[in-house]
């Protein structure tokens, strides 16, 4: 910020204000929530809890005896409420870094960096949504369906998982007032031939004029060839391997498909939301 | 209060001797940290053509260190003068514009342009392939890496600094010649090329098979060519590698820096450079040192002819 000068040459210049918080967040709590999930709480401040949907945070993984994780590891925002100040991140354990994230206790703290990147947009003139998708990209969709119920957006949450006991977030898109379709691979409703025709379905139903999905990309493509031909608005979040978090490793990018033409684009810095039709197959 | 000022040669005097490393700087950063409490601030390699870097992993993490080959995506000399130097011309922090080439004659019309306001001073990147010498860098030879420094030389009067590559045999007789060409100040040093693979997969874990190592792991090697190069020239050097706490500074400038660049560490810790330049002052205030210049280079080897190589053998 350049200062700006009143009238006294003396005058403080103005205290820097940052708009992206690097602090020490207090683990609340981080449970398992089925064999393979965790769900962070974490009491990070009204800085942090800003977050808007879509919108993630770089956090610091402990090392533990057997993972030295390096660089933070970037999180999608599964509920930040400024009025506690509270951030939720529901993480799959997997890897050196959510390893290591699963040793945190509550009383604890942990090192955050948000919030960060473009969320989600809900455009003037959409009325209803679907949110469709898979694993831990449903954390990313939940906060969404919350945005839309606040802003009065009709919800329908079609949540794809293995198998029933592999279902997360329905208890929270169902408490956010969404619709929830379930498709699983156990009884075959989750193949691409079934979901399309549900997606038809409620666009002829006049319950989808907006598209949004994340975690899949065999669904993405899905819904990018039906948003395409329907002329419905829709956006996607992408994930990618991420060091710095604010656009300056350039590490993160993507191929996307603007006017045509390839464009390289930060995930981190242009997304991780981008607009559905620019999205090409990962 | 500690004075931290660095002269750094052509009139260029830095509030404190802190600045980002070219490649881990952006404008991300001044969401974060106050970029006007930062000595010099650092752009990413531009160049006059447009790049678009190296497919993906381009980062991998190794003990300790980051393993990147990102390939210098830049969108052009043109596009940094309209879009970005206009944004970092908000800090007051000088702006160093790291620029790079792949002849001597481009390096030369590069710096030419960058005679523009607001620009306090050049990094050459002389790291990069030489596309007239069969792909070596620049910076691997005396010669060519006095060509390129005395090609930019004559074209410009803003200071000029040669950023060095530590993947040379002889870094002290690349530093001489970079001085003979008229460079101001050296960057000693840029990554060290390495390579890691994955078991599992059987493949490499950058897309661009080998890459440049930064990062704590680094931070003894590029030490001793800071203190190497000290002493072979009479121009100012910025410390470079591995550095992520003020210890680490500090041995820089016991080491004969001038100056220090933080890369790596601020991916992990945005405020990394703001922490470095806090402890860079307590050190002197522990130590009763009231000009942080008159410890530069302050090192004690105890040895009458302190060659570390004979001493080694």
């Amino acid at each position: 910020m350049r200062q700006i000068r009143i009238s006294d040459d003396r005058a403080e210049p103005a205290a820097f204000a940052p708009t992206v918080v690097d602090a020490d967040a207090r683990v609340v709590a981080n449970d398992w929530v089925n064999a393979e999930y965790k769900l962070l709480v974490l009491d990070a401040g009204p800085g942090a809890a800003a977050a808007r949907a879509g919108q993630f945070f770089n956090i610091e993984c402990p090392a533990t005896g057997e993972d030295q994780p390096f660089f933070r590891r970037p999180m999608s925002t599964y509920a930040a409420d400024p009025a506690t100040g509270q951030v939720e991140f529901l993480y799959k354990v997997t890897g050196a870094g959510t390893r290591g994230l699963a040793t945190l206790v509550s009383g604890g703290s942990v090192r955050i960096l948000g919030p960060l990147g473009v969320g989600f947009s809900l455009p003037r003139g959409v009325r209803s949504i679907v949110v469709l998708g898979r694993g831990v990209g449903l954390a990313t969709l939940a906060p969404l369906a919350e945005l839309a119920r606040a802003r009065g957006v009709a919800v329908t949450a079609i949540v794809s998982a293995r198998s029933p006991e592999h279902l997360l977030s329905v208890a929270r898109f169902e408490a956010a007032g969404a619709r929830v379709e379930i498709v699983l691979d156990s009884d075959g409703s989750s193949a691409p031939a079934n979901v399309e025709a549900l997606l038809r379905r409620l666009h002829a139903e006049g319950r989808a004029d907006g598209f949004y999905t994340c975690g899949s990309n065999r669904l993405m493509v899905l819904m990018q060839r039906l948003a395409a031909e329907l002329g419905v608005f829709g956006e996607v979040a992408m994930e990618q391997q991420m060091a710095c978090g604010l656009g300056m490793c350039f590490c993160c990018v993507r191929n996307f498909n603007v006017g045509g033409e390839t464009v390289a684009k930060r995930v981190c810095w242009d997304g991780p939301v981008f607009p559905l039709a620019e999205a090409t197959s990962w | 209060m500690v004075d931290l000022a660095t002269d750094l040669g052509r009139g260029l005097v830095l509030a404190n001797p802190v600045m980002p490393a070219s490649g881990t700087f952006a404008e991300g950063l001044a969401k974060v940290v106050d970029l006007n409490a930062i000595g010099a601030l650092v752009t990413k390699t531009i160049t006059a053509e447009l790049r678009g870097g190296n497919p993906v992993p381009r980062v991998s993490e190794v003990g300790n260190g980051m393993l990147n080959s990102i390939g210098i995506p830049s969108k052009g000399i043109d596009y940094f003068l309209a879009e970005t130097l206009p944004f970092f011309r908000q800090f007051s922090s000088p702006l160093i514009v790291s620029v790079s080439a792949p002849s001597v004659e481009a390096f030369a019309r590069a710096a030419e342009r960058l005679n523009a306001d607001g620009i306090a001073g050049i990094e050459a990147n002389i790291s990069c392939p030489n596309i007239e010498e069969d792909g070596k860098a620049f910076a691997m030879r005396p010669s060519t890496t006095e060509q390129a420094i005395a090609a930019m030389r004559r074209v410009t009067d803003l200071p000029l600094w040669a950023k060095l590559t530590p993947n040379t045999g002889d870094i002290a007789a690349v530093a001489r010649a970079a001085e003979a060409a008229g460079a101001d100040a050296l960057v000693v040093a840029n990554t060290i090329l390495a390579m890691a693979i994955d078991i599992e997969t059987m493949r490499p874990t950058l897309g661009n098979v080998m890459g440049g190592l930064s990062g704590p792991a680094i931070k003894p090697i590029t030490l001793r060519m800071t203190y190497q190069c000290a002493r072979a020239v009479s121009i100012p050097v910025i410390g470079c590698g591995g550095i992520s706490t003020a210890s680490d500074a500090v041995e820089y400038l016991l080491a004969g820096a001038g100056a220090v660049q933080v890369g790596t560490a601020t991916f992990l810790r945005p405020h990394a450079m703001t922490e470095v330049i806090a402890g860079i002052a307590a050190y002197c205030e522990r130590k009763g040192i009231a000009r942080m210049a008159d410890f530069a280079g302050a090192l004690d080897t105890g040895m009458r002819e302190p060659d570390v190589m004979e001493a080694a053998q």
